[in-house]
């Protein structure tokens, strides 16, 4: 059995798996029910000044089904804790109080003012909490009260709450930032500046999930009218993935620390965050879609997958994939694959074909001896990755490297040495050595 | 040479050997990865999920088959085994149909279930592939038990207890351990030697000893036992058949279809073992549509069960008796034997009277009857519990001809307990059999950690 226990600034839990600041962390039956399931630690559900807002009294969700009715991408106008800031206060300290081994990390908006902040921290260390995150993410509802992912989208305001938060509290601050921007690294640059401990991302994404047809209202609806709001699950995993291997990639943040979240739902998923450097990873949509129990699946299979590999701890392969993530000049001119079909395997359903054909090189030709047969024109294959990226049986179109030989369709021989677009002769600013 | 179907008598070698090959393969092949992905992405991750109520080990089904689609087939399994030692041998032969499938909510739906029993036995077999065991054992307790009896009740209990850090004996009676596992169940639910590889499967965990060929009984009774261990389990099945009460009984051809299954299962070529033309099975339960099923796919022209109620009280489930129907079983309702006929050497044909229930739902002879003409008649009409092994000891109580036993599968005697086909009240499956002994080695624990051992 690996160990799976995390050391995230300081702040313990037994295992990276923390449940993200959302309606499964905002009040202590939930959190203890997530405890007792297993999770790790949680952030809990932001809290805001008094008198505490209100949310809609009617749908705050949408969702996108694919076949099968299975959610792939969900979304909320939800806003942040609807209960009065004492109640949660008191009921963070009990929930800490009673499970000390597991991370409570308390997520804090309040209006851009050097005093709300320094009021509200406090009273947070006051409860015995681990740590806060500053929600600056939020796109919906308090952005445009000039919070959430409005602070977000302004690396100024990033920095100086951050420091007014570090001034005002011994314990690590970590900044949740928003994926509604162009370059995620300047607010992950601004953060550290500002003297967090560490960035969590991604909140959700600005989104309109649907028009209904017949009213012609978005949804989800509240009284024929729709407002943007946050999305979230499967759907924004690699939005999420980029940005983390963009702050962990980027040399001026590349030793901040990283809380992973988007779209998490599975240990697989989790891996692959840890691999991009994330310390901890947080958990919203499938916790909400399939309760707590999914814990159980993610810790084993972490687990399983661990003990498979040989690592022992976390730490064995946190941040394995980074130095794999390059911009697109660097990679290997010189790497020729072609697409293989496993006749084994092949259902003969035909879409590699059309997609070939339609969208690619017309390489799959279609009959053999008079029957439906599916196979690669090695001479017109440019290896792109269409035909097995649409191929309904996981594994039955492989893309095979090409080591010797000449290239069927440029007729060029294959070489092992490696050579990018930097140095191409089709590269009008190449370096010529 | 091959003698073909309609050879007359009893022969052997009625088929080619391709086709012992087939009719004796696996009745369902195991699921490609790609058809398990498929199928696995089906479950809803129910809460309190109704297929793990109606298994009788309690398996957290959503739960493997949610490690199933994260390609985590090792935890799946671990979460099999977790609950159900023999979860490969139940994935083949647990009549899921009644049990975990019949709950699932994918009924309510489109009427088709989760192929939870496939499923099942994809991340069992990728399991056993690898040769390992999923489960340490905790450090010793310096504890013995002596199960009697090695089928799946007294397997799954001693794997228990020697997980829990006991140490096992177990005493079987025959050569092989695993029970019916070995000896009666179809050979198309458990091929390629399937019952023995998991039965070393399961001792792999260590800390258990099994004695083959020790009966309880005769030299090595319960009184002993009871004096050399710690604690005793009973796990000894039914050994005995129900006999029919006609003359001609003991007629050449008549034969217990127990017995025959045994041999078959045991038959080292099938083309050696012979087979009538002309096949009667009386009787309406699993074993009945197992011999009727097995004779016919050894090449037996006619093959017909006759039994004397209705469809719906046959104890085959209806998927059991579509099986046999589809091999060309022939099956009616509604008669009794009346006649054995013989030939002067043995069997030749078999005379049944219509039966029809009563007001209170007793069987009367309608007054008319039909003769089948028949080289062997399968006596399929029940198995009891020989209390013999328990002669000359002090014996726990009998309830019905079996062991009375509460709901820890404790007896009336304080340090014996007993589960599986023995038991009173059990389910007659293998299934039920691996839950008894886990749960009788539960409370042995129990026992074993409180002042009263
Ligand atoms: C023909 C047939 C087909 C079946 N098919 C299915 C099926 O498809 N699915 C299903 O779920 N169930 C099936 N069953 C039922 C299932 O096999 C039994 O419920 C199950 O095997 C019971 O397990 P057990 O351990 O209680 O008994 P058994 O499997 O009978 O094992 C008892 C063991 O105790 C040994 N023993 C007996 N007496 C003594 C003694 N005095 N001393 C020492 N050892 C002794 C025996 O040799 C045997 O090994 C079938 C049963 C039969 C007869
Ligand atoms: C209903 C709902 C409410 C949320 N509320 C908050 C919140 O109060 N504070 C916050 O920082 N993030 C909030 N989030 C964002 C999540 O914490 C998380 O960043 C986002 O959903 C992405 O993760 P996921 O793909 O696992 O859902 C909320 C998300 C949802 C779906
Ligand atoms: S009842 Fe069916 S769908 Fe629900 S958890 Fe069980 S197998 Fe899955």
């Amino acid at each position: 059995m690996a160990d799976l226990r995390c050391d995230f600034l300081g702040i313990k839990s037994p295992n990276p798996f923390w449940l993200a600041s959302a309606p499964t962390t905002d009040r202590e039956t939930n959190v203890v029910r997530a405890f007792k399931a297993g999770w790790g630690g949680v952030v809990w559900k932001t809290l805001g000044e008094d008198p505490h807002i209100v949310n809609v009294n009617g749908p705050r969700y949408g969702a996108i089904h694919v076949a099968d009715r299975q959610l792939v991408g969900f979304n909320n106008i939800e806003l942040i804790s609807d209960r009065p800031l004492g109640v949660n206060l008191q009921e963070i300290k009990k929930v800490k109080r009673e499970w000390p081994d597991r991370a409570m990390v308390v997520s804090l908006m309040v209006p851009v003012r050097e005093e709300s902040w320094k009021a509200i921290v406090p009273l947070v260390e006051e409860t015995g909490a681990d740590g806060i995150e500053l929600n600056f993410g939020c796109p919906h509802g308090m952005s445009e009260r000039g919070m959430g992912a409005a602070i977000g989208q302004d690396p100024e305001y990033i920095e100086n709450i951050a420091r007014w938060c570090k001034q005002s509290t011994r314990m690590p601050v970590i900044v949740k930032l928003t994926p509604n921007i162009t370059d995620i690294r300047h607010p992950a640059r601004a953060a550290q500046k500002g003297g967090a401990d560490a960035v969590s991302l991604i909140n959700t994404i600005n989104s309109i999930m649907g028009i209904d047809l017949d009213t012609m209202s978005p949804d989800p609806s509240t009284d024929g009218k729709g407002s943007h709001g946050g999305y979230c699950g499967p759907a924004v995993k690699p939005v999420a993935l980029n940005m983390v291997a963009e702050i962990a990639r980027d040399p001026e943040t590349a030793s901040l620390p990283v809380s992973a979240i988007g779209g998490i739902g599975t240990w697989r998923d989790a891996a692959e965050f840890i691999t991009l450097g994330a310390g901890t990873v947080q958990v919203c949509t499938a916790a909400m879609v399939y309760g707590f129990k999914i814990i159980e699946e993610m810790l084993d299979g972490l687990n399983t997958w661990m003990d498979g590999k040989g690592y022992s701890r976390i730490g064995d392969f946190r941040g394995a994939a980074i130095k794999n993530i390059v911009d697109w000049q660097y990679l290997n001119m010189n790497y020729v694959v072609k697409a293989r079909i496993d006749q084994e395997k092949c259902i003969k359903c035909g879409r590699c074909h059309i997609v070939c054909e339609d969208a690619s090189h017309q390489a799959i030709s279609i009959e053999k001896n008079g029957h439906r047969y599916f196979d690669i024109k090695d001479e017109e294959c440019v290896g792109c990755n269409l035909c097995a990226s649409i191929c309904p049986v996981e594994g039955c179109i492989e893309m095979v490297q090409m080591t010797e030989g000449n290239d069927p369709r440029t007729g060029k021989p294959i070489v092992a040495e490696y050579a990018n677009w930097t140095t191409h002769p089709n590269n009008p600013n190449a370096v010529m050595e | 040479m091959v003698n073909s179907s309609t050879a007359t008598g009893i022969s052997t070698g009625r088929l080619s050997a391709d086709e012992y090959e087939r009719n004796f393969g696996d009745l369902h092949p195991a699921l490609n990865a790609h058809q398990a992905n498929v199928e696995a992405a089906r479950c809803y991750f129910c809460f309190d999920a109704p297929c793990v109520t109606a298994c009788p080990t309690g398996i957290d089904i959503p739960m493997f088959i949610r490690q199933i689609t994260t390609g985590n087939t090792t935890g799946s399994a671990r979460t099999i085994y977790a609950q159900n030692i023999m979860g490969g041998m139940c994935a083949r032969v647990c009549p899921t149909e009644t049990l975990c499938e019949q709950a699932c909510v994918r009924n309510g739906g489109e009427d088709k279930p989760v192929k939870i029993g496939f499923l099942q036995r994809y991340a069992t077999d990728a399991y056993m592939d690898t040769g390992r065991h999923p489960f340490q054992r905790a450090g010793a307790t310096g504890k013995k038990i002596a199960v009697a009896g090695g089928g799946p009740a007294g397997l799954s209990c001693a794997h228990r207890l020697a997980s829990l850090g006991h140490s096992v004996t177990v005493f079987e009676a025959r050569e092989k351990s695993g029970g019916l596992n070995e000896y009666g169940i179809a050979a198309y639910k458990a091929t390629d030697n399937f019952a023995q590889k998991e039965i070393d499967f399961i001792l792999s965990i260590g800390g258990i000893e099994v004695k083959n060929g020790m009966a309880l009984g005769g030299g090595r009774d319960l009184d002993t036992l009871r004096e050399e261990f710690d604690a005793v389990f009973l796990g000894l099945g039914q050994g005995g058949t129900n006999d029919l009460r006609l003359d001609g009984k003991d007629l050449d051809g008549v034969i217990n279809a127990i017995d025959y299954i045994a041999e078959l299962r045991q038959a080292p070529d099938l083309s050696g073992l012979p087979v009538g033309r002309r096949i009667v099975v009386i009787g309406g339960g699993m074993t009945a549509i197992d011999i009727a099923v097995q004779t016919k796919l050894l090449g037996a022209e006619d093959v017909t069960i006759v039994y004397r109620r209705g469809q719906a009280q046959m104890k085959a489930s209806r998927y059991e008796q579509e099986l046999a129907q589809t091999r060309g079983v022939n099956i009616i309702h509604w008669a009794r034997p009346a006649e054995l006929i013989s030939d002067g050497n043995g069997v030749r044909a078999i005379r049944f009277e219509y039966t029809s229930p009563d007001g209170d739902g007793n069987l009367v002879e309608t007054g008319e009857s039909f003769e089948l003409a028949a080289d062997m008649v399968f006596k399929a009409i029940g198995q009891v519990f020989l209390a013999e092994a328990l002669a000359g000891s002090e014996a726990p109580e009998l309830v019905d001809g079996r062991i009375a036993v509460d709901a820890d599968r404790k007896t009336s005697l304080p340090d014996v307990w007993a589960g599986g086909d023995c038991i009173d009240g059990g389910d007659d499956l293998t299934v039920a059999a691996v839950e008894d002994g886990k749960a009788a080695a539960m409370s042995i624990d129990r026992y074993l950690n409180s002042a009263a051992a």
